[in-house]
């Protein structure tokens, strides 16, 4: 028999049972959307939180007292504005450190109140941090000298307590302390849903004030090249190591945040695909079960095709053409509704999907290999079917 | 296979067993019988004389357990699987009782059926099909179902397909025992009519007499064994 034969004779028996072939297919269908939807949604994530760290800026160097971990509790921090001086010396250039000593703190104006983090900085953070300006102007180190109460907004702090109203040179009142507004940032957006822009930046000085405290929580360091952040690392933190005894500190690069945040999300990508083949799986023995089910119904078609000269070849590729035709169609429905799903949660969620290119191709593939596992058992029965039994079968 | 020398089947001192529960049962206990191309036979018995295992065996569905079975000349006994089911392909029709039609498939594709396991085009399958339903006279049937015709109509289908082939031996098992006289008579006739026409090797096995007197030959088994062997006209 030609093979494109076995291909139109596996289609009409499929046509034939419209119902059961579409109820078959449906366990493939979902098992293949829902591998190509979390595994877009888990490189969605990753994707995400690699560009919010290279958004920061480049060459940045973070550094922290304590040993940076994921998951460790914060330590308390013994690092004082004069810290900043002693990194100045280690880069060459006091310029290129910021400090950040931050709290969440409600800020108001009149009756209207909006509960966002308050950023203690000094001038240098535009000099390390890629954060533009939408409007007015950043803190300058005046104003830290003098302890000005000045405050940067962010995006969407504006329209929570202004509204419609320009808010540049207005008062607004931080856990009770009245600042001007001197500049707002340019939108930086939303990640999972959180707003990244409901923060506000005020000189460190009075941040430190307003606080009560005298540490600052971390130092920010832009190496001068991107060669010169391997061999600055280690200096930072022997510096701060050689002005507090005892102490530890850590230093990390972008590059070490984006290897340990993507090992994770590689990981939770891993985790969510695999719960997905589960179900492809158990697609894959729904579609074995009905092909048991139809070479039993068809016992008798086989035994007359084997008379009419059908080998066992013949009648096992017959069956197993069915089951792969069965997976291959369900795969190619449940990649268009992975993809669909896929672009749908991206357009209208918060959570980002991104569809690289290896998901749907592999989702084929295993759907493909899924009805040539479980179709060759039931083939291999209808094949091997003695004719003289098969015809006598009621 | 019309070669006039080689018999279109040769079976000497056939025995068929099967193993039932552990115990061997002797379903044909020494067989020995020679058809010609071209005569058409009945064979007669009673329900389990073994004249269903000795149709099975001739229409190369099954292998003997000892004996020699030639079928156009090939040994039947030494054959594979694949081989049986080509020799089944080229030079045996068979007429089941219940016509054994593909219920969702056109008269024209249900005929054509052998065919496709020949390995022949689409174009070559439909013009030899319909050429074998209209000598069943069922020309004006082609994209009929099955489930839309007679019962003799579908008896027809049925030997179409077994024409179509154009084998040397044509096996018709009880292939008026789903119809009525009238349908019966005139798939009988068809029988005859292509056995002389066409010179192929008819066996219809049967239990009726009606039937059986149509046949030039009739054998008759009983208990595995053929008892009787006669020729010539009785009807």
């Amino acid at each position: 028999m030609r093979s494109g034969e076995a291909f139109r004779v596996a289609l009409d028996a499929l046509r034939a049972n419209r119902l059961r072939s579409a109820l078959t297919m449906l366990g493939v269908v979902i098992g293949v959307a829902a591998v190509v939807l979390l595994v877009a949604l888990g490189s969605g994530a990753k994707q995400e939180v690699e560009q919010q760290v290279e958004g920061l800026g480049s060459n940045i160097i973070i550094v922290v007292p304590g040993k940076f971990e994921f998951g460790s509790a914060p330590s308390v921090s013994r690092l004082t504005l004069d810290d900043v001086d002693l990194l100045g010396r280690v880069v060459g250039d006091s310029e290129r450190v910021a400090v950040s000593v931050s709290s969440g703190e409600t800020v108001s104006v009149g009756r209207r109140e909006a509960f966002v983090t308050v950023n203690g900085v000094n001038e240098t953070v535009p000099n390390v941090f890629n954060r533009p300006l939408a409007r007015g102007e950043y803190i300058t180190s005046a104003d830290v000298d003098t302890r000005r109460r000045v405050v940067v907004l962010g995006n969407s702090v504006v329209g929570r307590v202004f509204g419609d109203v320009d808010p540049l040179g207005r008062q607004l009142t931080i856990a009770g302390v009245r600042f001007r507004v001197i500049g707002v940032f340019a939108p930086v957006g939303q990640t999972f849903g959180v707003d990244r822009d409901a923060e506000v930046h005020i000189p460190v000085t009075a941040a430190q004030r307003l606080f009560g405290v005298d540490r600052i929580d971390g130092l920010a360091v832009k190496a001068p090249t991107s060669d010169s952040v391997e061999q600055l690392q280690p200096r930072l933190v022997a510096a701060l190591q050689e002005r507090y005894e005892g102490e530890e500190f850590s230093a990390v690069t972008q590059t070490q945040i984006l290897g340990t945040i993507g090992r994770i999300l590689s990981l939770l990508t891993l985790v969510l695909a695999a719960i997905a083949a589960i179900s492809l799986l158990v697609g894959g023995v729904g579609v074995s079960n009905i092909m048991l089910v139809s070479v039993r119904e068809r016992t008798r078609e086989i035994g007359l095709r084997k008379a009419l000269g059908a080998r066992q070849r013949d009648v096992l590729l017959q069956f197993l053409i069915e089951a792969v035709l069965l997976c291959v169609v369900g795969g190619l429905v449940g990649i268009g509704l992975g993809v669909g799903a896929s672009l749908l949660v991206d357009a209208v969620s918060p959570l980002p999907a991104v569809i690289s290119w290896w998901s749907p191709v592999l989702a084929f593939a295993v759907s493909a290999a899924v009805g040539i596992f479980f179709g060759v058992a039931p083939a291999r029965r209808a094949g091997r079917l003695d004719p003289v039994v098969a015809l006598r079968t009621e | 296979m019309t070669d006039a020398t080689v018999p279109a089947v040769e079976a000497v001192d056939v025995r068929r067993s099967y193993q039932l529960d552990g115990v061997s049962v002797d379903a044909l206990r020494g067989v020995s019988l020679r058809i010609e191309p071209g005569e058409y036979v009945a064979v007669i018995g009673p329900s389990g004389s073994g004249k269903s295992t000795l149709m099975h065996l001739l229409g190369c569905l099954d292998r003997p357990t000892s004996g020699s079975l030639r079928v156009g000349g090939r040994d039947v006994s030494t054959m594979s699987d694949a081989e049986l089911a080509e020799l089944r392909n080229r030079t045996i029709g068979f007429v089941f009782q219940s016509f054994q039609l593909l219920g969702r498939t056109s008269a024209l594709d249900n005929v054509a059926l052998p065919l496709v396991y020949r390995g022949l085009r689409r174009a070559e399958r439909r013009d030899r099909a319909t050429a074998a339903l209209e000598a069943v006279g069922l020309g004006h049937r082609l994209g009929h179902r099955p489930g839309q015709l007679s019962g003799g109509e579908q008896q027809r289908v049925a030997i179409a397909r077994a024409l179509v082939g154009e084998p040397s031996l044509l096996l018709a098992d009880e292939p008026t025992g789903n119809l009525d006289t009238r349908s019966g008579a005139e798939v009988l006739s068809i029988l005859a009519g292509l056995n002389a026409e066409r010179g192929v090797a008819v066996v219809v096995v049967t239990h009726e007499a009606e039937v059986a007197a149509q046949a030039r030959r009739r054998i008759g088994v009983r208990d595995g064994l053929v008892e009787s062997d006669e020729r010539g006209m009785t009807a």
